[in-house]
């Protein structure tokens, strides 16, 4: 991989709209069985405005915006030999059906372990007037060759 | 509501969750999370790149494995922090599926921040699949 791309950063203009039967089918395909992902009057009795998302449902969120950098052919990345190697979210408030969201990559560290090319990239989620709502640490390992 | 802090103790453990995993839990996540890499659906392409067979998403597991502090807490907005390491691969037969054990103790009490970081465990095949697999609870 180039580490010239170390530092940078990759804003997805096209912002992320989060509907009401995507989070009902995320919760779904994951086993969250909490009434608040799926019944709205629920969800409102317990003081959120709309269904709340799953914890994991940041990952779908930014899944774009994450593609969009890996795949950039400069970056160099050989996708059939990448694993996941670590995960780590950080909510500074839950995700709501409703919501407005942007999402921007930053490469925060490109090196090489024992052969293997890892990065990692820290995806902040921000609503529409700036205010942070989720940061997604991921960490993907390009196995040697 | 939430969880009392005050009820809380380190070590304490939360009730267990068992998963069951099959292709179609896969196609699943697959739809609703956007990942439709076919080493998660296709064995042919499974094998091809040294699996022994279809595999879970990583972070299908992983979200299935909160599950134990959110089945727990009643809301996943009580989860502030979550994150893992992946270990090992959860191979997904057809058609017998994969059987996940997800259990969780309360790993330490924030008392100032008001938070308890639980920690899970998830179990395949009789190994742990996760690593470091820590929730961060808000409480009461």
């Amino acid at each position: 991989m180039d580490a010239a791309f170390i530092g940078r950063v990759f804003p997805l203009d096209e912002p992320y709209l989060v509907g009401r039967e995507k989070l009902r089918e995320f919760a779904a395909a994951v086993g969250e069985l909490a009434p608040v992902c799926h019944d709205v009057d629920v969800a409102r009795a317990a003081g959120h405005s709309d269904l709340v998302a799953p914890v994991t449902f940041t990952i779908a969120v930014i899944a774009a915006a994450q593609d969009a950098v890996l795949f950039d052919p400069a970056l160099g990345l050989d996708f059939s030999r990448v694993v996941h190697g670590e995960q780590r979210f950080v909510h500074h408030r839950s995700i709501v059906a409703g919501d407005t969201l942007l999402r921007t990559v930053h490469i925060d560290a490109i090196r090489v372990a024992a052969g293997n090319d890892i990065i990692s990239l820290r995806t902040e989620v921000t609503a529409a007037d700036g205010a942070a709502v989720s940061t997604a640490f991921s960490t993907l390992v390009s196995r040697a060759a | 509501m939430s969880i009392a802090l005050a009820e809380l103790t380190v070590g304490a453990a939360l009730p267990a969750v068992s998963v069951h995993l099959d292709r179609a839990a896969l196609v699943k996540y697959a739809g609703a999370s956007g990942d439709f890499n076919p080493i998660h659906w296709n064995a042919r392409i499974a094998t091809a790149v040294g699996l022994p067979d279809v595999i879970a998403h990583g972070m299908l597991t992983m979200a299935q494995a909160v599950t134990v502090v959110t089945r727990w807490t009643g809301d996943p907005a009580d989860v502030l922090e979550y994150g893992v390491r992946f270990t090992r691969p959860v191979v997904v037969a057809d058609p017998d599926g994969a059987e996940l054990t997800i259990t969780a103790v309360v790993g330490a009490l924030d008392t100032e921040a008001r938070t308890a970081r639980i920690d899970i465990t998830a179990t395949f095949d009789g190994k742990t699949v996760l690593g470091k697999a820590r929730a961060v609870v808000r409480c009461r």
